[in-house]
């Protein structure tokens, strides 16, 4: 949007008033994550500038403390079990709503996406009360009621992401594959499965962030010895505030980082096979 | 048709046997796409759908006192609710409350009585005590002797409607609403009317939120949308960027943002801004700008979205026809982006009616939402009653607001990023 060199003195005004309020907002966006990462090193157990020295000591907490250590690999566990549920059972459902046209579809569709949209709260309490009565919470080897919880908040998202690259298939290709003599399970995986997999996966990454950062559902159905890092990060921050939080943000924003740039790379890979076809 | 069969060579035998195939195979091809959605369509049933009409169900559901006081139930179907109740009542009162306080459940009596009766509990705990020692009657003198609360007529109304087993009480007192003494509806003391005051501020702050987001993400989104690919691709990091970095973390950096003697009020004491910290956290500034922050890509996403569609000749039409630049935009380029203005702002304000997290770690006592209230009802309190009837209020608005947004937008066009 190149200035006009016909502007009037009040469009460029405009257009540098426009700019300018532009930075203000990208530098409200970003100033969090920006003033938050320097302070993880810092040497002393305050969060003010200018820091006193630098220092990992931190980060050697958060490494050799077992709390945070078993918090994280508690997180990691439930958040890949809820990956591999989620994302198989959001792309099935995909794969028949892409197929399916019929009254009532848009229905079901709402109900499938309806865990984005309910607040938070509400599903925990409704899954505590469910849970407590199916007695799912007492089960002590594996936080079974949190990852059921967070596979329904997730599949929504393995369902928009792969539904989104549904929306492009062509369907002729499977009825192609099927008359050649596969049978449909090779049909799924030598033809339908590559060309839907961004969507897979940019979904299944979603799926594993919604579990890996969710903090209310695993405050009210993780018994207190199943910590996931977001429960540990949030009573860290209730009780009594220490830099070891920083560095774990840190480290969660290094992960949303790795995220971001896998999705840009999918992007990028999916244009590219589009520019091809086209 | 006929003659079409006949070119075909086909009777209408055939012909209606050919249709019954093809149904066939559609019907076959629907049943086997219902059979893939099945699988996740169970599970959200399952553990999503079934646990929130659990909490719907709690909103209204209480056999505390059937359960604990079967006796007195039973003898108070039949009381009329115009004079106190008999002697047979009475006599059942004792007799259960003898046996709560035997079984030890007399304290759940109590907790339930003093929602509606507050100061009751030690007065039945009292009263449960000391009708285990009466051994013969009249128990109505006798009671009220003990008490002077059961020698009063709102008492046994309360105790009639809390006998039955679903109760309007918890949903009634969300709302601000009681029933007296003759099951009219009347609203409750001002000293205990709380509820409305959470959910107007609930919607105070999604209001202002939605619009803060909008008015710092419109120009952004202008922004992004007629710059060059390239620049826009960049800056579009610096808003995907906080959209992915996890919500705790960025309430996190808030609170360490707008602590005391956090970046931000240092920064205004070295400008000579201020001489005293501003009291940023804790307070409903620190809520609105955090939860501001997290919204404000799903209010700007679907803006740049819609903006990024519209041709800029359309502009350029207006003014090759004398209209001036602001006149432009206005009349023609800002009514083109309202679909996605209003798609942005009502996901941000559904979004944010349902803050948790955010409030309940930089705002005060008195920034608490809704869901703040629900929290503390299940955690401190342990009244699963009111948690499940507030939580079904903020059901009931987000539902309706997720109706609209269905309509109007449709939630499987909404953008991950």
């Amino acid at each position: 949007m190149a200035m006009s060199p016909y502007a009037t003195p009040m469009e460029r005004a405009w257009h540098v008033g426009l700019r300018l309020i532009c930075a203000a907002v990208l530098l409200f966006l970003i100033a969090p994550i920006i003033v938050i990462m320097p302070l993880s090193f810092n040497s002393e157990s305050y969060f003010t500038y200018p820091m006193p020295g630098l220092s990992l000591q931190w980060y050697k907490e958060f490494f050799t403390n077992p709390r945070w250590i078993d918090s994280v690999v508690m997180s990691i566990e439930v958040a890949v079990a809820v990956t591999i549920i989620a994302t198989t059972l959001g792309i099935l459902a995909s794969l028949g709503l892409s197929r399916l046209a019929m009254r009532g579809k848009a229905a079901i569709i709402a109900l499938l996406l309806m865990p984005m949209i309910v607040p938070v709260i509400i599903s925990a309490v409704g899954m505590y009360f469910f849970y407590v009565s199916l007695g799912i919470l007492s089960i002590t080897w594996a936080p079974v009621g949190l990852i059921l919880a967070h596979t329904c908040l997730a599949a929504p998202f393995v369902v928009i992401s792969v539904t989104a690259t549904l929306s492009g298939f062509d369907h002729s290709l499977m009825r192609a594959g099927a008359s050649l003599g596969a049978p449909p399970m090779t049909v799924f995986f030598k033809v339908v499965m590559p060309l839907i997999l961004p969507g897979v996966i940019s979904g299944a990454l979603f799926a594993f962030v919604t579990s890996f950062d969710e903090v209310v559902v695993a405050v009210f159905l993780a018994s207190p010895e199943q910590r996931t890092l977001p429960k540990q990060m949030f009573n860290g921050i209730r009780e009594n505030i220490n830099p070891t939080i920083t560095a774990a943000a840190t480290l969660l924003i290094l992960v949303s980082v790795a995220l971001l740039t896998s999705l840009e790379l999918l992007r990028r890979r999916q244009e590219r096979l589009r520019g091809i076809r086209a | 048709m006929t003659a079409i069969a006949e070119n075909f060579g086909l009777d209408i035998a055939e012909r209606d046997a050919l249709k019954r195939r093809l149904r066939a195979v559609e019907r076959g091809r629907r049943l086997r796409a219902l059979a893939l959605v099945l699988p996740l369509f169970l599970f959200i049933l399952v553990s999503f759908v079934i646990p929130i009409g659990e909490l719907l169900r709690n909103a209204v559901f209480d056999p505390s006192i059937r359960a604990n006081m079967p006796q007195t139930v039973t003898a108070l179907a039949a009381w009329d609710g115009k004079d106190l109740p008999d002697e047979a009542a009475f006599a059942a009162l004792a007799a259960d409350l003898a046996a709560a306080n035997k079984a030890k459940t007399i304290a759940l009596i109590g907790k339930r009585l003093n929602y509606e009766l507050s100061g009751i509990r030690s007065k039945i705990l009292v009263s449960g005590r000391k009708a285990a020692q009466l051994t013969q009657g009249p128990y109505k003198e006798a009671m009220i002797g003990i008490d002077k609360i059961w020698g009063e007529r709102e008492t046994w109304a309360v105790l009639k409607r809390a006998g039955a087993t679903y109760t309007s009480f918890y949903v009634l007192d969300a709302l601000d609403l009681g029933l007296d003494a003759d099951g009219a509806l009347t609203p409750t003391p001002a000293e205990r009317a709380i509820y409305v005051t959470v959910f107007m501020r609930t919607l105070n702050i999604s209001l202002t939120v939605t619009v803060a987001t909008l008015l710092l993400g419109f120009p952004l989104a202008y922004l992004l949308a007629t710059l060059p690919t390239r620049t826009s691709n960049l800056l579009m990091i610096l808003v995907l960027l906080p959209f992915w970095t996890s919500l705790l973390v960025r309430t996190t950096a808030w609170f360490v943002l707008l602590q005391d003697n956090g970046t931000i009020n240092d920064m205004l004491q070295a400008l000579h801004l201020t001489s005293e910290p501003l009291p940023l956290i804790f307070s409903r500034f620190g809520t609105v700008v955090a939860m501001t922050h997290i919204q404000l890509p799903f209010t700007l996403l679907p803006i740049y979205s819609v903006m990024k569609t519209i041709s800029p000749s359309y502009v350029r039409a207006g003014r090759s026809l004398g209209a001036g630049p602001f006149y432009a935009f206005w009349r023609i380029y800002f009514p083109l982006t309202v679909p996605g203005i209003a798609a942005g702002c009502l996901l941000t304000f559904i979004l944010s009616l349902g803050y948790y997290i955010t409030p309940a770690l930089v705002g005060g006592p008195t920034d608490q939402m809704v869901s703040g209230i629900i929290e503390r009802a299940m955690n401190s309190e342990n009244n699963w009653g009111k948690a499940s009837a507030l939580g079904g209020i903020l059901l009931f608005a987000t539902l309706i607001l997720y109706f609209i947004y269905n309509r109007l937008v449709g939630i499987d066009k909404i953008r991950l990023g």
